[in-house]
């Protein structure tokens, strides 16, 4: 081939090329708003006006109009009718008063930002995020609120694996990143410099909250003391810990891999006798698990074959089940009570 | 820019010192564009990816990155043999490109985490191997006098690539949330077409065939050469500084704790420094021409100096960010193409792509182990002392490198 026939074989490759991908990339935006296009399988409600009684709050991920907003079913009839409303979230946890709303706020400059939203879905008080949402909760009386990201940005700013969890309160507190608080092992303190916290459960006192603490290849249940600013280990191997409505068991996900790549079960620990009990579920588990009621866990399980889909699941807490479908299309369910 | 047909083989050996950047360099940055926008698009949004679509954490991950940063240091050490061996750097960096464009059609296939990270790995190995022999490219297509600017040229095409990628991606996100099936096939549609101009318009070039053609003795490959003491001086000098040259990701993190500012921007710092890149690459490429590659290249440390200096800062506002974000930006454009010129300016055109990837692989490892030490710092002085101190250190290695490097500068100033 002589240079000029190479030249315009490279311009005719390019040019067909990229516009077979043009084409392609506009096709797909068109049918996907298509699909949004499409009224929602449910009924939409104004934030306040959902389901009024115990309900079940999650992310809707149904590929329709309503995919990403936060919707709710009545927790006596999860399999019933969903109610969507118009906010959308990437990870929700709602208490009776306030909902905490973790977005990916998407654009070219794509950033990321936690929210505490009021009763009518309006954003209250807004924290940026140094990176992906992973985990939010607020506590039983609604005043206390947590969230966990990934301090993540572009791989060029990649510190390696990093979270940054931060608990607040509603009237503004900011008790800052839980890297500040102490956090002792066995009586000694732990000054590793690749320690994290992530998935923190709050409980009934103020000041008390389980987290994760993880580092080397080590992770913990730790205790934690917002007021004297403490992380106390209580048990290893435990992540993403959820404490029962009658504060006496602890859900968490367990890292039963033996490779370097994690493989999670859920398992209960009753925090009296100690005794840990893994659910019957052999699935590859990765969420923070919510209390139905004192019998019944929750969890979200991504559907294989379709990113960005979820179902939630559910299971009995003493193990004595199989895990059944309890939700489809949802993801990060919270019990409103 | 003036870009013209490659002229295969028949480029002139002697020229003006201002001489034209090649067309063949221009191309090889097109291709790197190419590469970066299909790489980095795919880099953005795989953490966003693995957590948002198939539901995992992030914590293997950053693991297994770790990995692959040191598995694509030796192999980029592998390239550069092959090249020089084979005397093909061209066909060897295809293989690495080709690679790369190849695990993208994989993206589409696989699920699970396992799959993907062999699929990453694979286009890291792709980027490991093309880096030098593709460098030892430019070199041979450049004029000894403009080395400097067509490694600014080449360097500031790709960083477009590298900032475009994730903008491109996140694009196509804001209009299908759930679209990373998507991304990927734009990715692979880019890195196609980057192989694609790559084979057709960059001519194969020999670089040992050359150098025999113009009177110079035909030599074969040789370890023993590398040995060499100017290639020695360099690879000592650039070790030591990347030992004291702190990841990004620490900066980055210093001031999101200091500045709401950057705590708000803070997945998107990165962008402010390849906009720095950018436009400093060509000058500072210029200026290491004139004034002597080596002395940019140690000096340009001086740019990271003040960089720390603004993150060590007890104030912290926007204007201090972004400051920091120009001198990190400054710092890349006067040191990463600079250190390419100069290595293949130390090294014979037979061991030309392993001297590179010598001194490539060299900087890697002392970075790693640089930013590990660092997070040790971190910890035990707190993080504005750690700061300081290698701050400092950095300011005492600066002027001892100086007159380290003299021989080095010397040669460039005569050639």
């Amino acid at each position: 081939m002589t240079s000029r026939a190479r030249l315009v074989t490279a311009v005719v490759l390019t040019v067909v090329l990229l516009g077979a991908t043009a084409a392609y990339c506009v096709s797909a935006i068109v049918g996907y708003q298509a699909r949004q296009a499409v009224p929602a399988d449910a009924q939409t409600a104004a934030f306040d006006t959902q389901v009024a009684d115990d309900r079940i709050v999650f992310r809707n991920t149904t590929a329709d109009a309503a995919y990403g907003l936060v919707a709710s079913v009545s927790a006596a009839d999860a399999g019933g009718s969903r109610s969507v409303s118009d906010v959308p979230c990437d990870r929700v946890y709602s208490e009776a008063r306030s909902t905490m709303c973790l977005r990916i706020d998407r654009g070219v400059l794509t950033t990321f930002s936690a929210n505490l939203l009021d009763a009518e879905g309006a954003v209250q008080k807004s924290w940026p995020l140094p990176g992906i949402p992973s985990r939010t909760r607020v506590s039983p009386d609604g005043e206390r609120v947590a969230f966990t990201s990934f301090v993540t940005g572009e791989a060029y700013a990649t510190v390696g694996f990093a979270t940054a969890t931060q608990i607040s309160t509603i009237d503004g507190e900011d008790f800052g990143n839980l890297e500040g608080f102490s956090f002792t092992v066995d009586g000694a303190a732990n000054t590793a410099i690749d320690r994290n916290f992530w998935g923190v459960t709050f409980t009934a006192d103020p000041d008390v909250f389980y987290a994760t603490a993880a580092a080397g290849s080590k992770t913990w249940l730790v205790r934690g003391d917002l007021a004297a600013r403490t992380l106390t280990a209580v048990r290893e191997s435990v992540e993403c810990p959820s404490l029962s409505p009658d504060g006496t068991r602890i859900a968490y996900k367990k890292n039963i891999s033996t490779t370097a790549t994690a493989y999670w079960s859920i398992a209960v620990l009753d925090l009296a006798t100690n005794e840990e009990t893994v659910m019957p579920d052999t699935r590859n588990i990765d969420d923070q698990v919510e209390w139905l009621d004192d019998s019944t866990l929750l969890y979200g399980m991504p559907r294989d074959d379709q990113p960005g889909d979820a179902d939630v699941w559910a299971i009995p807490a003493d193990g004595s089940g199989a895990s059944a479908l309890f939700i489809e299309h949802a993801s990060s369910p919270s019990v409103v009570r | 820019m003036y870009i013209s047909l490659p002229q295969r083989g028949t480029r002139p050996k002697t020229g003006a010192p201002a001489a034209r950047v090649s067309s063949v360099v221009i191309t090889l940055g097109v291709v790197s564009m190419l590469t970066d926008i299909s790489s980095e698009s795919v880099a953005s949004i795989l953490p966003l990816y693995i957590t948002g679509a198939l539901g995992l954490s992030t914590i293997a991950y950053g693991f297994i990155d770790g990995i692959y940063q040191g598995v694509s240091a030796i192999v980029r050490i592998g390239g550069g043999w092959a090249s020089d061996r084979t005397d093909n750097p061209k066909w060897v960096a295809f293989f690495g490109y080709a690679a790369s464009a190849a695990t993208k059609v994989g993206l589409l296939f696989v699920s699970g985490f396992a799959g993907i990270a062999s699929v990453i790995a694979l286009d890291r190995l792709g980027k490991g191997v093309r880096t030098a022999p593709r460098d030892a490219l430019i070199t041979a297509s450049s004029e000894p006098s403009n080395l400097g600017k067509s490694f600014g040229v080449h360097r500031m095409l790709d960083t477009i690539g590298a900032a475009g990628g994730p903008l491109l991606a996140f694009l196509i996100l804001f209009f299908v949330p759930t679209g990373y099936h998507l991304v990927f096939i734009v990715s692979l549609g880019f890195a196609v077409v980057g192989v694609v101009i790559l084979g057709l318009l960059v001519p194969a070039i020999r670089p040992r065939r050359q150098s025999a053609a113009t009177g110079e003795a035909r030599k074969p490959f040789r370890w023993r050469t590398l040995a060499e003491p100017r290639l020695r001086r360099l690879v000592l000098t650039a070790g030591i500084l990347a030992v004291l040259t702190v990841g990004d990701g620490f900066i980055y993190l210093v001031l999101q704790d200091r500045s709401p500012f950057a705590a708000q921007w803070f997945p998107l710092l990165y962008v402010g420094t390849n906009v720095a890149f950018f436009i400093f690459a060509v000058p500072l490429g210029r200026l290491a021409d004139r004034f002597g590659r080596a002395r940019v290249f140690v000096l340009g440390h001086l740019a990271l100096l003040a960089a720390y200096a603004c993150a060590a800062l007890p104030v912290g506002g926007a204007a201090v960010t972004i400051a920091c974000l120009v001198l990190l930006g400054a710092f890349y454009a006067a040191t990463d193409g600079v250190l390419a010129a100069l290595a293949s300016e130390v090294t014979p055109p037979e061991n030309r792509a392993t001297g590179i990837a010598a001194a490539q692989t060299v900087v890697a490892i002392g970075r790693l182990i640089g930013s590990t030490m660092f997070g040790i710092l971190w910890f035990a002085a707190g993080r504005e002392l750690a700061v300081v101190i290698v701050a400092a250190a950095l300011a005492a290695a600066i002027p001892a490198l100086l007159l380290l490097v003299r021989p080095l500068t010397r040669v460039a100033a005569v050639g």
